[in-house]
């Protein structure tokens, strides 16, 4: 299992349109991959619903996890668009 | 007859009503399906997908923001959490269309109970599961004009993106919702094409349909069938105003040089954009709560210093005041069990108090925030909410001194703390007023209680006289933040009263800065004395006016 962990740098948090572009990279790919809050429960990186209800916030940092075929490639992608600011 | 709410996006529409009514009607309950499950989800997916597409369509023909904010939706339609719920539903027999409606339930409800910015988005997903129901039981959704031979106002309940985004200035004059807050969509996307807009404006969608109102979207105010002179004063009134507020820029200040730095509260760094494009000198309230709410353990010394430099590094010349955990009581923390049943919240353990009990926490902050300051041009101040004692204020600010803090002051809500600012100035480096909650105190009225409002009236005089008490003659600053400081006519007494700072939400600076700029300070303090001379909330605010002539013309 492959991890990330990255502080979400975007003002609006991983709401609104980074959440959208997160959501959309971790639906592209074949393999499941989870984000959570630090120490929290992990939910599907690939439902917007689920991502958006994390609630979080600018300065806050999430884990993300996947593993498989093409997962580190796969969380360096989505590590780059949750630490955009 | 005049209809209040919020007003989130400033300017005047004046035009017929038209009512949006959502009349999409949710499946009974225990609604069943014939056939084959499989089936029956092959309809509740192509209803979910026929949705986002469409949804997708109209953001790509709206463009601009509209199209990033109808592309989300249409990924909220395409969730596969969303659609693994569904299917469950179909497989214990419920009807796609009840499947649906359930499924989207828990999200709502999960959303909801965050509250704020994320409880705002709930609407956004009651649209979305209409449109699925209603593609799923062959109904057309209400759709809204988009041609008119004269531009109308649009009331509603509350307004979805997809309701709005494909609409002009040429066809709505405003938007009136019942519901939705500052960050709801439809403030986002009336801003944005600057069009008026008044929302929480609860009875908005009683009004008939056709007949004319004027809506001002910065008071916040719809008037039923105004007259021709009220509608034009209401138009050169809101000329005025843009052009005033254009005109003040720079550093807040009287028109005869004396400073009054305008200064903004924060609820969090991500207010921080807002603040600056209003030209905020500095920070005057930082709230820190929302890195406590809503948890099940203490937000770590290091996640504060991010929160914390965050915003000081956004205000490198200027100050930021941080206001410490302000919690208990009624805004309970999971990880601080209270120490028994209350009966009157706002009365009990909270603000200071609490830390009295929970030392730790205390310590933990003030670290971080000493920690945070290091090495940062902006100059920190810390100060303590809910004082009413100099051993109180004491005890504070020789914690904030321990670690190297240099400036430690207390806020001014309770009433004694005003009676005695000259025996606190003694023990603190500055004093902040908070109007709402020394209202409160003052006049024994609960803020939550809204048929107590007119007591929560910052112009009685009552409050006007703490105030002048705790600005004193002890030679400490002394700060407003609160409702009083956003109201440009109040600001002006509040300055005349002898207060150094004024802070405020980040949209109501134009208008505060603007209205200084247009007077004295002798002009100041003399409406202050003119307020302070009457005995009611109304005789206050009139006679404050008529000492300050310029307002009229700035159309304030």
């Amino acid at each position: 299992m492959a991890e990330r962990k990255v502080t979400v740098e975007a003002e609006v948090g991983l709401h609104a349109r980074p959440a959208a572009t997160f959501v959309q990279a971790a639906a592209k790919a074949d393999i499941d991959v989870t984000v959570a809050r630090q120490g929290g429960q992990p939910v599907n990186a690939k439902s917007i619903l689920m991502v958006m209800g994390l609630d979080v916030r600018q300065g806050e940092t999430i884990v993300i996890r996947a593993e498989g075929d093409g997962a580190e490639e796969l969380l360096d992608e989505l590590a780059a668009i949750a630490s955009a600011p | 007859m005049i209809v209040a709410g919020v007003g989130v996006s400033p300017g005047i529409g004046h035009g017929p009503v038209y009512v949006l009514t959502a009349s999409v009607p949710e499946p009974p309950e225990g609604a069943t399906y014939v056939g084959e499950a499989e089936e029956e989800k092959a309809r509740a997916h192509a209803a979910l997908e026929k949705v986002a597409a469409d949804l997708e369509a109209r953001g790509v023909r709206a463009g601009g923001e509209a199209k990033d904010v109808l592309a989300a939706q249409a990924l909220m339609a395409r969730d596969p959490g969303l659609a693994v719920g569904v299917d469950a539903l179909i497989d214990r027999g419920t009807a796609a269309e009840r499947a649906v409606y359930d499924s989207f339930g828990t999200y709502r409800d999960l959303l909801t109970s965050a509250g704020g910015y994320l409880g705002e988005r709930a609407a956004d997903l009651d649209d979305i599961r209409d449109r699925t129901v209603a593609v799923l039981t062959g109904r057309t959704m209400p759709g809204v004009p988009d041609v008119a031979a004269e531009p109308y106002v649009l009331v509603a309940r509350d307004l979805a993106p997809a309701d709005t985004a494909l609409l002009s200035k040429d066809v709505v004059a405003a938007f009136v919702t019942e519901e939705g807050g500052p960050t709801s969509h439809t403030a986002i996307l009336a801003r944005a094409m600057g069009v008026p807009a008044v929302v929480a404006a609860r009875g908005a969608t009683g009004l008939t349909p056709g007949v004319r109102v004027l809506v001002d979207g910065a008071a916040g105010t719809v008037t039923v069938e105004p007259g021709e002179r009220e509608v034009a004063a209401a138009r050169r009134r809101s000329e005025a105003r843009e052009q005033a507020l254009r005109a003040a820029t720079g550093p807040g200040g009287t028109s005869d040089g004396h400073a009054v730095p305008l200064l903004v509260n924060l609820g969090g760094p991500g207010e921080v954009k807002a603040a600056l494009a209003n030209g905020a000198e500095g920070v005057g309230l930082y709230r820190t709560e929302f890195l406590f709410l809503d948890r099940k353990q203490p937000p770590t010394g290091a996640e504060q210093e991010t929160a914390y430099r965050a915003v000081l590094e956004a205000f490198p010349g200027g100050k930021v005041v941080v206001r410490t955990l302000d919690a208990g009581a009624d805004k309970p923390l999971a990880f601080l069990p209270a120490q028994g049943e209350e009966p009157n919240p706002a009365l009990g353990e909270r603000g200071l108090r609490m830390f009295r009990v929970h030392p730790e926490v205390m310590a933990e902050q003030l670290d971080a925030l000493a920690r945070a300051a290091e090495g940062l041009p902006a100059r920190l101040q810390v100060m303590a909410p809910m004082v009413a004692t100099v051993e109180e204020a004491t005890w504070f600010t020789e914690a904030c001194r321990a670690r190297g803090l240099t400036s430690a002051g207390v806020m001014i809500e309770v009433p004694a703390a005003a009676l005695r600012a000259g025996d606190l100035a003694a023990a603190v480096d500055f004093f902040s007023i908070g109007t709402n909650d020394l209202a409160q105190y003052t006049f024994a009225a609960d803020r939550q209680v809204g048929a107590l409002s007119a007591l929560q009236d910052a112009w009685q005089p009552a409050l006007l006289d703490l105030i002048a008490l705790a600005v004193g003659e002890h030679g400490r600053p002394c700060g407003v933040c609160g409702e009083a400081a956003a109201d440009p006519v109040l600001a002006c007494v509040l300055v005349g009263l002898g207060v150094a700072t004024l802070s405020m939400s980040a949209p109501s600076l134009p208008a505060v800065r603007a209205g200084l700029a247009g007077h004295t300070l002798a002009q100041c303090r003399a409406a202050a004395e003119a307020a302070r001379a009457q005995s009611t909330a109304a005789g206050a605010r009139a006679a404050a006016r008529a000492a300050l002539p310029r307002l009229a013309a700035l159309g304030l």
